[in-house]
Formats: C-alpha cells, structure tokens, sequence
C-alpha cells in the first residue's frame, strides 16, 4: 500500500501517523507539504493530527483553503482513501468532504485520555479487521472534538450507517456519541481518536493496529 | 529614573564610571535589564558557585542556555527549568504559556528537539479568591502552549499552601535530545558576520518584564499586566521546525533565543561571550506596530524569536528555510572587533555601550544573611493515637496528596508517540523513550518546601536526595539536575539566609550522590507586601534507562505478592503531611537527610532492578508508608495490606517521613536472591505487608479501595468545578 502523510506547518502527529504506517506496513510514507500543488499516486492519504495553522480561527478552516487539498479532495472524488485524525477529521468537515462541524468541547477544556469506542462499522476501508462484539480503546486529545450536525443530518448519517465509531463514555459533547463517520463512499474517514497512538509500544494499548492493518487488508 | 529603571543610585553611579559620562535613556533602559536581579543574578552568583557542575556525562555545565548530558550512542540530552512565577500570577494563562514557550527556545536553541515538559507549580490555599482562577488559567495556559507546539506535557508537582496566595510559582522544564556532536552554542564569533533575525516581529508587549519580575508586588500589581508578553505556540513550532532545518546545514556559527530583555540580552550574551562587538541597525529589525523606538525594540520581549550569527555567504540560503515557514528573516547588523554594542536607528547611532562592563563588571553581592532559627524536634508520643485507615483516606484527599488528574487530563502527554509513562502512570518519574530505541530518559520534578521553611539546608539535600530516589525507583540512573531556586526578597538577611542555606544542602547532596547541576535558574523577589513564599528550590532530575524490558514504576501488581520496605523507618513526623493535616501542626524539625544510607538504597534498589528481582518499585516521601502503598494500590487496582509496628505507633510507622527508603513488591520466589543482596550490601530489608484483594488495609483497619479512589478522584474536581 502506497501512503502519503500532508504535513501543514502547525501538525504534530504527522510523525506519528508516519511511524504507525511504516510499523504495519513495511514502509515509510511520503511526507507531502502543504504548499505542493500535486500528490503523488498513493492508495491513502493521512491528515494528521496537530494545529494546522494554529488554528486560532476555527480548527481546519484555513487548512481546508490551502493548495494541498484541492489535490485531496481530487483524490476522494476519485475513490482514493482519506483518513483524517483529529485535526484531519476537522480540515475534513471544514472543507466539506464530510458534514457536521467539531465545535469546542462541551467541558470548554482540552482533553487527553484514552476513550473507549464502539466499533460501528466493520465493512469499512478503515475498520475491516476490527469486531463489534467489544469496544476498543484509543486515546483522544483536543480542544475542539464535539460533533455537531443538524437533527436532518445526523438522521441521514445514521440511517445510512455512516457512523464507523461511537464513544462509550462521551468526552466532549458530540452529537450521538459520535467519534468517527465515514462519507458515502466509504472512503474518506474522519474520526477525533488517535489510532496511530494506540500502536501496543507506549503502553497505551495496541487497538490502534487494528485499524492500519484495515487499511492494509484492501491492498495486499 | 533612574530609579524607574531599578537601578541603585551606587548600581547608576558605577554605571556612569564605566561609561565616563551618562547615559541617555536608551543604553539607561539596556544597562536596567544587563543588571536587574532576573538576568545578572547579582545576589545570587557567589552561591551558585558552590554547585557541582561536572561529571563524567556532562557536555555542557550552567552558563549556555541549558544544560547538556551524554545519554550514549552518540545522543544528548539537553534540558532546563525556568520560573515564570510573576507573570503568571499577574495573567495567568500567557503567563504560564510564555514560561513553557522560553523554556522550549532555551532547549532547541541548542540543538536539541523538546521532547518532553514538566511544571512544577504551587498556588495559594485552595480556598483563597485568586486561587481556582490563577489554577485554571495557569493549566490552560501551559496546556495551550504545549499542546498545540506538540510536546508532550508528561509531569510535574502541584501543592497548594497559603504562603504562595500572592505569589504562585509556576516552574517549566523542557528535555530534548539531540546528537552529542551537534551541540549550538551563543558564542559570536568572528568580524563582519551578518546576524539574522528570525521568528515573530517585535511589538511592544513584555516591556521590562526582566525588570517586573525582579522586583516585590504590592497591591498594584494589575497594574503590570502590560508588562506580561503574549505567546503565539504555532509560531514557535513553526521556529523549532525551521531551526532544526538551519541546524542540519552547517550554516551556524551560534545561535541565542531572546528570552527575558530580548534584543538586548541576546545580543550583548552573544556578543560577550564570543569576545566580539555588535552592530545593530534598528531600522531592519521586523516590527509589529510602527513608530516604535529603539528603547521599545531593545526591551520588548516579543516571544518567540531568535538571534542567529550565520557564517559568511550562507544569508540567502538559510533565509530561504524561515521563508518556508513563513516566519519574519532579516539580516539586522554584523559582528565587529570593537567590542562596543552599537545601535543604529534613522541614520542616527542611539546606543554605544562597551559590552564586557555590561555583563563581566555587572553588580555582584555577597549579600548578609542570617540562618534560620532552629526548628523544635515534634516529639510523636505526644500525638493523639487515630484510626490510621481514616488518617489515610484523609491524607490521600489532602490538597497536595489529591489526584491530580483534573489538570493533566489538560494536557497532551503522548504526541510523539513516546510517552512510556506520564502523569497517570505508576510511575516516580516521566518515561519517555529516545524514539526509535530501546532506552529512555526518566524525568522528575521535586521540593518539599514545607522541610525547607523549617530547615533550609535539611530541605535542600531532601530535594535533591527525592528526585535522586525517585529516578532509581523508575530504573533509570540518575545523570544531572537542573534547578528553579525561588525565594522571597534577598536583601533581607533571613530570606538570603534560607537561599544560601538551601543552596549549601543541595550541594552537598548533588555531590554525594553523583548528581551534577548542569542549568539553572533562579527566581528571586517572590513577596507580596513583605510576605514571602516558602523557600521553594525546586530540582529537575533527568536519567537514562538503558534496558527498557526491565521493570519500572509501580503499575502492576499480582496478588499475593510481598511487600518490603528498604531503609530505616525513625516515624520522623516532624514537618510530616501527617501532622500538617491530620494534627495541625507545622515547623517542626524535617526527617534528617543521610546522603551516604541514600546513596546506599539507592544503588540496592538499582541492582534488585538490574537483575529482575522486584516486580515494583515506589519511593517513600509525602504521606510515608501507608501513603506509598495507597499510590501503589490505586496505580495498579489491586488491594494492599501493611503491617504494623511492635515498636512505633501507628501514626508513626505508616505516616512518618523518614528518607531514604523505598517500597517493594517482590514475587515470593525471588525473595530469597533479594534478601541475599540486601544482606551482602548490608541493607536494611524488611517485610511490611503483601498485595491482597480489593482493600487497603492497615493492621486491623481497613477499607475499599474503590472508596479510597473515589475520594481520592473528587477533590481537584469538586474544587474547580463547583
């Protein structure tokens, strides 16, 4: 599987994102600038955790504007994959590849603690390898990781099962419970959990391997 | 105005000796901050002196922007702690953020990646007016900054006590690693060198900050606010990456972050240690607001920008990696043999000082001082006996004793993907793994200064002696310290007294225990209205674990498993938590430090690590006994259950505070090759209780510990969030 990692000024996870995919998949990713104005020919493309720009406007909007992700966006009209972690899920709603939007969280405080998720879709790119029989645990940390979608919306996202992860124990106010939706397609995903966190060598647990080898499955 | 300034009319007079006339208000306002207390160290450099500062690891001792230790393979680590104690008490939250961002620049300056940060902070009584709103800007603030630079935030130390209610301390530390051979350093050098200026333009916020936080608040400290700078963290990542960058090609001949006064301080450091002059042109420098003058440009402190002498020809290609990060980059002015700082602003020269008078000649003092008054010994008989179950769940929802989970659930403790063990972990100390190896550094950030106020020379060596201790109970061996001395005004005797006193205990422990300072910072004129805070000189400790399949921390527990005790156990209650909270009393005489039993547990706790013989390992401190096996039992959910006393009272034998030991869990067969090895060093070995089911009891009394965790969970909350 070929990946690429878009790396903004203010990310912080893209070396992470990177460590877990080379760790599953034998190999190293591109790292792609966020001034390039072409993405290579990849299977997947990560949106890595971090502050984009700062994100002192709303998280992701101006990165949802940058030259990059007209090229991303290309490439999931064209069925590629899209991953979008923490951060990547906010770029994601903002440059409208999937609705909803993250607001501030309802404590109005940053949270850092790993979560329990509800594994809602196992016929997904991103969650094939996983169960559904029990929940998973992955940690999360941001600011701004309260789903918010319009009562239609959140109809619509159910009813056609795009809801791939739900919280257990809700950290942040989301709608439903929700941690992580997919578009559609199937193809671009967007969740505020950080799997690439969760890769069994920090003693956070290793339920995030789950979710690359997923993304492997569909290439080998 | 000269007074303004905080210069002494002696300090003014000498000034003008040296420079054969007065100055104007340019090079007044630049001499100010060279030698106001935060930069010059005036009071405090004598004392300083006495600290070990070499070793066999040690790169770089105190005197660069922070210290360097060899952590081998060719790799580094770089570390430091800074106070930002003045302005986060008058803003919180850039306060705090500011104090996290200079420590970072101090680290990566040389060369280093931040990899970790620590905060050491103490508020006043939880039930003081300031005290929930200074807590949650102060947490948001280092949260902010941290968080989103992305660095993880993997320890600390928070105690709450009235002393502190006009002046907070907040203490930031910041590691980094970097290759041994790749060290930067500030000394200018050279004649005709461009200096580049890089990172965020200059405004007019932190104007004589320097100068604020060397002086005592009164009640007109809103007043200041001005004075506090505002922290930008994504310009700093963006700084760190583009650095890095520069870093790697070779083009630097030293580097320097303006820290506190800023242009100034960079500059004439720079410039002094390299034995050069400097020629600034101030009409090149990246400003923010217009019309500014060159008084307000020298003295701004602007965070997040940087001062870099580039070697000749290299302009155009590292000004091409600030442009990618989209960071501010000119050339300001060059390097000269005159040894003269000289200013120039609209065609006109504004300042020409000589630079060595600055620095070299800048006032020193061996300021009198008096020690403190003897502490009386607390006799423990004269206690009232308790139910200890319920001292302890008392204790354990003390203030400082309470889980602290409301705050580092704040903060980001895993970006980088490193963090082994951070703030909710079993652990004595941080671990964070040098990625993509099979070692660590272990980090701690230790005082306790309620045995410093009673004894400061005690005090001293305990900070030392715990972070020490705390390092070995993480398997890792300690290497170096960095320090944070905060203290009240020194010009009166008692205060320097407790300085000094502080300083001479520290030494001595640093020196027995192998355990060299390597940076350090020192935060003086914490007072309000003449009252100081507790003597707070807070250690930094940083070690290395070479095998990372060795056992560490506290975390797990199989029941059934024994518990033993290493080290003498006195019930030293004096200055104890126990007594502060459970009786009331304080100031008694605190538990005598003795360096060489220290040392000796120590190195027995290291081996039964090295050779696999303990399942876990916790240090003894705050709380004794009863309060370690709590930590271990709420670290690991398995129920803990100690012993009694034939000779010692129960609040003795389980609260008392007696140093140098350690608490270990062993599996029944590996007792006997443990109890050899202690028998061999002649160590002090004993059986205190085992790992049960799902209480904590002691002796007879006991309770659940899921009730035990729950009171312990509710306090910090039910503080904040009522």
């Amino acid at each position: 599987m070929r990946a690429a990692v878009i790396v903004f000024p203010g990310s912080n996870c893209d070396r992470d994102a990177a460590s877990a995919l080379a760790q599953v998949t034998g190999q190293a990713p591109l790292m792609v600038w966020h001034q390039s104005n072409e993405l290579p020919a990849v299977d997947l493309v990560v949106l890595p955790g971090g502050f984009a720009y700062g994100d002192y406007l709303r998280p992701g909007a101006m990165a949802a504007r940058s030259v990059i992700m007209r090229e991303v966006c290309k490439h999931a009209e064209a069925g590629g994959l899209v991953a979008g972690i923490c951060n990547g899920f906010q770029v994601l709603s903002e440059v409208g590849l999937l609705p909803g939007v993250l607001m501030r969280n309802a404590g109005l405080k940053f949270v850092c603690k790993p979560v329990a998720l509800q594994v809602e879709r196992i016929d997904t790119p991103f969650t094939s390898q996983y169960s559904q029989k029990s929940p998973i645990t992955i940690p999360v940390a941001h600011h701004d990781g309260n789903f918010y979608a319009s009562q239609d919306e959140l109809t619509r996202l159910e009813d056609q099962g795009q809801v791939v992860f739900r919280y257990v124990d809700n950290p942040n106010g989301s709608a439903n419970n929700i941690a992580g939706i997919v578009n559609q397609a199937n193809n671009v995903l967007g969740m505020m959990p950080h799997p690439e966190r969760a890769m069994g060598t920090t003693g956070d647990g290793g339920d995030g391997v789950l979710f690359f080898k997923s993304l492997l499955g569909g290439f080998r | 105005m000269v007074a303004d300034h905080g210069l002494s009319p002696a300090e003014y007079a000498k000034l003008c000796e040296q420079l054969g006339r007065e100055p104007n208000l340019n090079e007044l306002g630049i001499c100010s901050v060279m030698w106001s207390e935060h930069c010059s160290y005036k009071s405090s450099r004598i004392h300083l002196s006495k600290f070990p500062t070499t070793g066999p690891r040690v790169i770089c001792g105190p005197g660069e922007n922070a210290g360097v230790i060899d952590i081998d393979d060719g790799d580094a680590a770089i570390f430091k702690m800074e106070s930002h104690n003045h302005p986060s008490f008058i803003e919180p939250y850039q306060g705090a953020a500011t104090g996290v961002g200079g420590i970072m620049r101090d680290v990566f300056t040389m060369g280093a990646r931040p990899v970790a940060l620590l905060n050491a902070l103490r508020f006043g009584a939880p039930e003081h007016e300031k005290t929930r709103s200074l807590v949650s800007g102060v947490v948001a603030g280092i949260g902010g900054y941290g968080n989103c630079v992305g660095v993880p935030t993997v320890g600390g130390e928070m105690n709450f006590d009235p002393g502190y209610n006009g002046n907070i301390l907040v203490n930031a530390m910041c590691v980094g690693i970097a290759k041994a051979d790749q060290i930067f350093y500030s000394a200018a050098k050279g004649v005709g060198n461009s200096i580049l200026y890089v990172g965020a333009r200059t405004g007019r916020d932190g104007i004589h900050g320097a100068t604020m936080a060397s002086a005592e608040f009164s009640d007109d400290q809103e007043a200041k606010r001005p004075t506090v700078q505002v922290g930008d963290p994504f310009t700093e990542k963006r700084l760190i990456e583009a650095c890095l960058e520069l870093m790697a090609t070779g083009n630097i001949i030293a580097i320097q972050d303006m820290g506190a006064a800023g242009l100034t301080s960079s500059s004439i450091e720079m410039a002094d240690k390299g034995g050069v002059g400097i020629e600034i042109d101030l009409d090149k420098v990246p400003l923010r607001e217009a019309n500014m003058t060159p008084y307000e440009m020298m003295l701004s402190e602007s965070q997040e920008r940087m001062l870099i002498v580039l070697k000749p020809g290299t302009e155009t290609s590292s000004r091409q990696i600030f442009t990618k990060w989209e960071l501010d980059v000119a050339v300001i002015g060059q390097t000269t043999d005159t040894g003269r700082l000289v200013l120039s602003h609209k065609d006109e020269v504004v300042c020409d000082l000589p630079i060595a008078p600055l620095s070299d000649l800048a006032p020193q003092y061996d300021r009198p001082w008096r020690e403190t008054e003897p502490a009386p010994v607390l006799d423990m008989s004269t206690l009232p006996l308790r139910d200890p179950i319920d001292a302890l769940a008392r204790l354990m929802c003390a203030p400082d004793m309470a889980s602290k989970r409301w705050v580092w659930e704040q903060y980001d403790r895993h970006v980088m993907g490193d963090t082994l063990a951070a703030s909710a972990s079993g652990s004595d100390a941080a671990i964070v793994r040098i990625h993509g190896s099979n070692k660590a550094l272990a980090m701690t950030s230790d005082c306790t200064p309620r045995y410093v106020k009673a004894n400061p020379y005690v005090g001293g060596k305990q900070a030392v002696a715990e972070s020490w201790r705390n390092l070995i109970a993480s398997g890792a061996e300690p290497i170096a310290i960095t320090n944070c001395l905060n203290f009240g005004n020194p010009e009166r005797p008692e205060i320097m007294g407790q300085f000094v006193r502080a300083v001479e205990g520290m030494a001595e422990a640093c020196t027995a225990l192998d355990y060299p300072v390597v940076s350090g910072n020192v935060s003086l004129y914490n007072e309000t209205n003449g009252a100081a805070i507790p003597p707070t000189p807070t250690v930094g400790g940083v070690g290395l674990i070479r095998d990372l399949s060795l056992p560490t921390g506290f975390g797990t527990a199989v029941e059934g498993d024994l518990l033993y005790l290493v080290g003498h156990t006195s019930g030293w209650l004096g200055s104890s938590l126990y007594a502060r909270e459970i009786e009331g009393i304080t100031g008694h005489e605190p538990p005598p430090v003795d360096l060489e039993l220290e040392h000796n547990n120590g190195k027995f706790v290291q081996s039964a690590i090295g050779a696999s013989l303990v399942r876990a390992v916790h240090d003894v401190s705050d709380g004794g006994l009863a309060a370690a096996a709590a930590d271990m039992a709420m670290a690991s959910g398995k129920g803990m259950a100690l012993e009694g006393s034939d000779i010692l009272p129960a609040h003795a034998w389980y609260f008392g505070e007696d140093q140098g030991r350690y608490l270990l869990m062993v599996s029944a067969n590996n007792l006997t090759r443990l109890q050899d090895m202690a028998r061999n060093d002649d160590i002090s070995l004993s059986y205190v209780g085992e790992v049960i089911g799902d209480d904590i009891a002691l002796g007879s009394s006991r309770m659940k510990l899921s009730e035990l965790r729950k009171q312990w969970e509710q306090w910090l909350p039910a503080l904040m969030e009522n």
